[in-house]
């Protein structure tokens, strides 16, 4: 494994678009939900722990065995019941392909416009890293994003914003560590943990007819 | 306490349903109710308080080709601590062949401070078969904290499975309470009806309540809210026998 190579595939700056996302933190905003940095927090450990662990794991288990990726990403299908939310993961993993299809050799199997967390898995394998790196790769991206764009909407101190990132690395270890250790289960056993707010704040979000992030 | 309950509803050849079996122990009776023609109703009566931690109990329900069944119940399940034991455990299973209709639609599950309670159903629909499939979760009594409480639901239909959904609430539940999972709210509900040519037009109404379709023949209905009331104000509209008439 490659050190370097797992924060080239985590870093922000890696052109995938990811930045005109939120992480469903947008609507929240709007709804009066997440007012400041302890309100970003709750959002924070509360998307970690549902479709963080599920972008977590099925990267990891995409990873594992990029010949599963249709199966998989058909199980991010079942567990993304906003259409939003699907589009907007499949705008995502379209973009992240484009992106590292010109770093490393990805996997024919990995289709045209797969779920977010199946392209970051297929990259992740591509570029030689284990499971447990991709699902970290995905924890990350779920809490970095979701904070900067928090930055951007609220004008929320950047130092303590990252202040809250620091917390929250741990955290994202042991969902990475949750989500690489059931890399092989069946697609139905892999983690489901949903959250009936970014669903439903996302649908609203659609709605926007001006909105600054795209989700 | 151990309870094991089950219902299997098949066509009567006269165009309506009858239930080949019913069959149920305390805590989990069930009891036919409404008209003997058309469509079965059956209610699951509470006989005796719980679930309790350590309880296991499990209902299995089958719904045969050209058959159809209405679940409901007569109160709300009040999953309770009780001694200090493993987590309380429900199973439901539904099975619904071509042709067949099952709406379930129970009252809510209310998780009272201290307990711990999982629910765990596995709904599969054959081609041609259709299901309304409602849970609606109350986090706590009025004004206590909530309980630990975990659903986890797969719904099948014609070999894939179009829903797939777990909910953890609760103490030990990380960040449940902030603004992706529930927020404020205490109270969630969801709709989730799979069938033949079954559609809806995604679309929101008021703040904490949208209509999903999801990537199958299927859609779901999800409301959040400060209590049940407001889940079932938003809810109830979607449970009319007409969006399961095949």
């Amino acid at each position: 494994m490659s050190l370097a190579t797992l924060l080239l595939l985590a870093d922000g700056r890696l052109p995938s678009g990811g930045h005109a996302h939120s992480g469903g933190l947008e609507p929240q905003i709007s709804a009066g939900r997440v007012r400041d940095v302890t309100g970003l927090e709750g959002f924070l450990h509360g998307k970690l722990a549902t479709s963080g662990l599920v972008a977590a794991a099925f990267a990891a288990a995409t990873c594992a065995d990029v010949r599963r990726c249709g199966e998989l990403d058909a199980g991010m299908d079942a567990r993304t019941p906003s259409p939003a939310l699907r589009k907007a993961s499949r705008a995502q993993g379209r973009a992240l392909l484009r992106a590292g299809r010109a770093m490393w050799p990805v996997s024919p199997h990995t289709g045209r416009e797969p779920h977010q967390p199946v392209a970051l898995g297929a990259l992740a394998a591509a570029a030689g890293l284990q499971p447990l790196e991709a699902a970290v790769a995905a924890a990350h991206g779920v809490t970095t994003g979701t904070a900067s764009a928090g930055v951007r909407l609220l004008g929320l101190d950047p130092y303590a914003v990252h202040a809250l990132l620091a917390r929250l690395a741990p955290v994202c270890d042991r969902i990475a560590a949750q989500a690489a250790d059931r890399c092989g289960d069946a697609v139905d056993d892999l983690p489901a943990a949903g959250a009936p707010l970014l669903d439903i704040g996302a649908e609203h979000h659609a709605t926007w007819e001006v909105r600054l992030f795209a989700s | 306490m151990r309870a094991e309950a089950r219902v299997v509803a098949e066509a009567d050849g006269r165009g309506g349903t009858r239930l080949a079996v019913l069959r149920g122990e305390s805590p989990l009776l069930l009891r036919q109710t409404g008209p003997r023609s058309g469509t079965a109703t059956v209610h699951l009566v509470g006989g005796a308080a719980g679930p309790l931690r350590g309880d296991e109990l499990r209902l299995d329900i089958t719904v045969g080709p050209g058959a159809a069944l209405d679940m409901l119940s007569v109160a709300a399940q009040l999953a309770l601590p009780g001694r200090a034991a493993p987590a309380s455990r429900m199973t439901v299973t539904a099975s619904v062949a071509d042709g067949g209709v099952l709406r379930w639609m129970p009252e809510p599950l209310i998780a009272a401070a201290g307990s711990d309670h999982i629910v765990e159903t596995r709904v599969t629909v054959e081609a041609g078969g259709t299901v309304l499939w409602r849970d609606d979760l109350v986090c706590g009594r009025h004004g206590e904290d909530s309980g630990d409480v975990h659903t986890d639901v797969i719904i099948g239909y014609a070999g894939t499975t179009v829903y797939r959904h777990e909910l953890t609430a609760g103490p030990r539940a990380p960040g449940w309470s902030g603004a992706a999972v529930l927020g404020e709210g205490r109270a969630v509900g969801t709709i989730v009806v799979a069938g033949p040519g079954v559609s809806a037009t995604a679309g929101v109404m008021g703040a904490d309540a949208a209509v999903m379709p999801l990537a199958g023949p299927a859609y779901l209905v999800t409301a959040v809210g400060a209590d049940s009331r407001r889940v079932k104000d938003a809810l109830d509209p979607y449970c009319s026998r007409a969006l399961v008439a095949a």
